[in-house]
């Protein structure tokens, strides 16, 4: 059994309007050092096969039918076993 | 389908206008009880579907790409009327059914961000009407301005790359965010820091329209705090206007 870790970013020059509230909170509790702070979504994804190659390919197609909009995200995949 | 809202305001705005207006769950279409085919217009209200999980509307329009794309494609190039608000909107961009400059595409050529504010905004908007090319909004008269709340949080549109969004710009915008003298204006005029101002668009052959804002709730004085106007009904007037030429 494999279990697939998805991490989807937004891409670079979107704005990212959590991100820049959570770094002005940050400010305000006196954490000064923070220059800037991003916001990505991780899911994972259990998998019935053991096919590592079929695997990424079959999550690559689930990242661009639903997961991430190629306009705003851009994702990253990893791969890994699992026993559970 | 689950966390749709908005559905009865809608559904009496058509019906006030003398149409026959029914509810159709995405199940109904799912399993066949219900056929694209059947209606003249396919009207997609606004809400929060499956929770506003991945991104608002986007398992919406998976579910309906897996399982009546083909039909909703040839009902659109047919000359059917296909409109989304607020979150129909958002169906509507992450099906590739809007902007859709070159025609319906595979993947979203575009995408409703998270307003600037990273707040949900829920008041008036002042918009703009410019209606390039809308076939759905030529009752109502070019530069007027409507009241017409908003209420997202995932309400800025944005496009692939410049070249495309300047394109959409010149030809496909409905409706602009203004102020009250009706110029482009930046927060709080524009709700969610949209390119160019844009509250709606429509597809080349203008016969798919989606908008923020909710027009459903702008039917009636009586929906407006001031009983400042209902603006919002020039948009369903126009959406059964065109139906009547058209069939």
């Amino acid at each position: 059994m494999l279990k697939a870790k998805v991490e989807i970013r937004l891409k670079r020059g979107v704005v990212d309007p959590e991100g820049k509230n959570i770094t002005k909170a940050l400010h305000l509790l006196n954490f000064n050092e923070v220059t800037k702070t991003k916001v990505s979504k991780v899911v994972e994804i259990w998998l019935e096969t053991d096919d590592r190659e079929r695997a990424m390919e079959r999550v690559d197609e689930m990242c661009r039918r639903l997961l991430a909009n190629p306009v705003i995200n851009d994702y990253t995949i990893e791969i890994e076993d699992v026993h559970d | 389908m689950e966390g749709t809202n908005c559905e009865y305001e809608t559904y009496l705005a058509f019906k006030e206008l003398g149409t026959k207006p029914e509810y159709v769950h995405l199940k109904e279409i799912e399993r066949g009880a219900k056929k694209v085919d059947d209606y003249q217009c396919i009207f997609l209200p606004g809400g929060f579907s499956a929770g506003d999980y991945v991104r608002a509307g986007a398992i919406f329009a998976a579910r309906l790409k897996a399982d009546v794309f083909n039909d909703l494609k040839r009902f659109v190039e047919d000359g059917g009327v296909m409109v989304g608000v607020c979150n129909g909107f958002q169906v509507l961009i992450e099906l590739g059914f809007l902007p859709a400059l070159n025609g319906i595409s595979d993947e979203p050529e575009a995408c409703l961000a998270t307003n600037d504010s990273n707040r949900f905004e829920c008041r008036q908007t002042l918009v703009r009407h410019e209606g390039r090319g809308c076939k759905l909004t030529s009752n109502i008269s070019e530069g007027k301005i409507g009241l017409i709340p908003s209420a997202h949080m995932e309400g800025k549109l944005v496009f692939k790359n410049d070249e495309y969004a300047q394109e959409v710009n010149e030809k496909q915008v409905v409706f602009r965010y203004v102020d009250r003298d009706g110029n482009l204006a930046g927060y709080p005029w524009n709700p969610n820091g949209s390119y160019a101002n844009i509250a709606g668009i429509c597809n080349n052959e203008g016969n798919v329209m989606g908008m923020m804002p909710h027009p459903e709730r702008a039917f009636h004085k009586w929906q407006n705090p001031g009983w400042e106007g209902n603006d919002g009904r020039d948009v369903f007037e126009g959406i059964v206007g065109y139906i009547e030429r058209k069939w």
